[in-house]
């Protein structure tokens, strides 16, 4: 956890914090994507990162998500390591053979001679009024291949922390950005620090009931965590912050103290992270539970455009803590 | 697009045409020892034979350095040993063995060997084009005047990916030669049904340099590779390599009746006229650079290799069962 004391930042300047350092500190590291250099994204988060590291290392390139993904996996194999940044989550569809077919097994298929130390940045969620193709939470997509690793951060300070450990590691990591999140401050100390993957953090400690949020639904837990409070409810937040590897002991440890759990993932609830969750707790913790496990999740429809339609398709503080309130029998 | 033809020797040493008859001679005679091990059903799965193209594996590899990369396919044997490849260590890896160049985990399709700079097979159509494209980036970007070479079937050419890392490689110049080898079908069916227009002009669109051969041909394969390959190490950018050339067996070694798709006269006609390996025979007779003595001794230094190789991999291990949650991280 960060240091009382230490300043705050946005999450989009802690992303951007974390890239910068990293290329200070190897020369290997650059960025490649659309829009990446002089435009700093659509959504300014690495503004300033081209005058400072020139166009050699953050590079435009033209709207061919295949394809400069497939570059960063040769690029990767070959010496550098790269950062792709695919502008919209939903658009990691056109990246699927290069991650999942080549970038996941490389290192495996060449038993071990080949490796692919790159990053893929990418954003999730919805409410931002941008219709079905732009408002998807895909994660689940990747976590579910052997040889990728899915980073979900939930504040600036773990942003940082897991990106810069994302740069360093020897793999193939997907790196998943609210972009509702991007505005959002929070502490973040000045000096160096990385967070290792596979390590849950317990946002809140609490008895009697435990919410295990993913990225954006770490804060919808929060604020359904003070809700609950009000109601006499002690809750417990987890954020598990890797899908892959996933930090189990912690999750069952938690379901066990509190017996009752709610898994949020701003994934399609259908066949995703939530459910994956919900299960290994179910496993690891059956003898230990009061009720079964709950998953929430994005509705199982594209996202609409209309704000009254979109703004029901996602869990919020609100039905949270009624969902909570319910499986605590105090409804 | 411009045809290239070769006529003399091109001031190339006689050495050099010597050591690629050896080795389009090495790719013929694994892949007959591939086609026998499949027969006797001592190989799982299925190969993809290479026999009729050497001449383009071994052109155009013959162009390279030992540290320049390549990128290669599911018929990519040829591939492999052009490039540098031990025959044990493949025939083993075709076996599943432990000995194999990816411990068994990869097999026919997937042979990849960072001391040759071979980057991979690859069993997705134009799954290598990214890959083979960044590799130049790096190469480009730390100044190392490495090349990659990226091999493909004409049936890659129906994917969209390779338009796009065409378009990327012309941007920025990077020093990657995209070989097109044309056998005339995809699986099973003659290109002319899945591809329209001209293929260079696909890629000539793009400002890549494109050229055609005759893949039959080592000796024109050879200098044309030599000059992109020359002219991409120097900064000069990518370019487009399009080789005629045939497959004379089936799309993999179950493929034995294939009349509904080609005729038997056809292939026979690939292979009376227009042989690699029987072509450069003549040519190194015509010149007096060799006589049939020597082409059969090597022929037979070649076959007792293979033979020797194909007895390492079945002799050789499995690899333990515990070895299969290895390598899924670096």
């Amino acid at each position: 956890m960060p240091d009382a004391g230490a300043r705050e930042i946005t999450f989009a300047q802690a992303v951007r914090e974390a890239l910068a350092e990293e290329m200070r500190r190897d020369s290997r590291v650059c960025i490649l994507g659309e829009d990446v250099a002089e435009a700093g994204t659509p959504f300014k988060v690495l503004s300033g990162l081209v005058e400072e590291f020139g166009t050699g290392r953050v590079v435009d390139t033209p709207i061919s998500e295949a394809g400069f993904t497939g570059v960063a996996v040769g690029a990767a194999m070959t010496g550098l390591r790269p950062v792709v940044d695919i502008m919209f989550g939903d658009f990691i569809t056109l990246t699927m053979d290069q991650m999942v077919n080549q970038a996941a097994k490389v290192h495996y298929m060449s038993g071990g001679t080949w490796k692919v130390p790159m990053v893929m940045r990418t954003t999730l969620g919805a409410t931002r009024r941008s219709a079905a193709q732009h408002s998807q939470s895909l994660h689940a997509w990747f976590s579910h291949v052997p040889g990728l690793k899915v980073a979900l951060p939930s504040t600036p300070y773990d942003a940082k922390g897991l990106l810069k450990t994302a740069i360093r590691d020897e793999n193939p990591v997907v790196f998943f950005e609210d972009k509702m999140m991007y505005k959002l401050k929070g502490s973040v100390p000045e000096e160096e620090y990385t967070i290792p993957f596979g390590v849950a953090d317990v946002k809140r400690v609490g008895r009697d009931i435990t919410l295990v949020g993913t990225s954006s639904m770490v804060q919808v837990a929060l604020g359904a965590a003070n809700l609950l409070q009000e109601a006499g409810i002690s809750a417990e937040v987890i954020d598990p912050r890797t899908t892959w590897p996933l930090d189990e002991q912690t999750l069952i440890e938690s379901a066990k103290k509190t017996s009752r759990v709610i898994v949020m993932d701003e994934g399609y609830g259908r066949y995703g992270v939530a459910a994956e969750i919900a299960a290994v707790i179910a496993e690891g913790a059956f003898y230990d539970l009061d009720a079964p496990v709950k998953r929430m999740g994005a509705m199982h429809v594209p996202i609409p455009f209309s704000p009254p339609l979109e703004d029901v398709t996602v869990p919020t503080e609100k039905s949270v803590f009624e969902a909570a309130r319910a499986l605590c029998n105090r409804s | 697009m411009t045809t290239i033809a070769v006529n003399a020797t091109a001031g190339i040493r006689v050495e050099r045409w010597i050591q690629m008859y050896r080795r389009m001679l090495r790719i013929r005679r694994f892949e007959e020892q591939v086609n026998e091990l499949y027969t006797r059903a001592l190989m799982p799965g299925l190969a993809h034979l290479y026999v009729g193209e050497e001449a383009v594996a071994v052109g155009i590899c013959e162009a390279l350095r030992l540290d320049d990369y390549i990128t290669s396919t599911h018929r990519g044997h040829g591939h492999c040993l052009a490039k540098g490849a031990s025959p044990d260590r493949m025939f083993a890896e075709l076996l599943g063995k432990e000995a194999g160049y990816c411990r068994g985990k990869g097999g026919s399709m997937h042979i990849a060997d960072p001391a040759t700079g071979n980057l991979g097979a690859n069993a997705i159509v134009a799954g290598s084009v990214g890959i083979a494209t960044g590799a130049a980036f790096s190469a480009k970007h730390s100044g190392n005047h490495r090349v990659t070479v990226c091999f493909f079937g004409e049936g890659a050419l129906g994917q969209g990916v390779l338009y796009e890392v065409m378009n990327l490689a012309q941007l920025w110049k990077l020093p990657v030669i995209y070989v097109c080898e044309n056998n005339l079908y995809t699986e099973y069916t003659h290109y002319s049904e899945t591809t329209a227009g001209d293929i260079g002009a696909r890629a000539a669109a793009f400002g890549l340099q494109a050229e055609s051969v005759d893949g039959q041909d080592v000796r024109a394969v050879y200098v044309v590779a030599k000059r992109l390959v020359d002219r991409a190490r120097e900064g000069d950018g990518p370019a487009f390599l399009l080789c005629n050339t045939y497959r004379y067996s089936g799309h993999h070694v179950g493929d034995i009746n294939r009349e509904y798709y080609r005729s038997k006269q056809e292939e026979q006609t690939w292979k009376n006229q227009r042989d690699p390996i029987q072509r450069l025979a003549n040519f190194l007779i015509e010149q007096k650079v060799a006589d049939s003595a020597l082409l059969d001794s090597i022929d037979a230094e070649v076959r007792s290799e293979m033979e020797k190789a194909v007895e390492f991999a079945i002799a050789a291990p499995y690899p333990r069962v515990q070895e299969v949650e290895q390598n899924i991280y670096a």
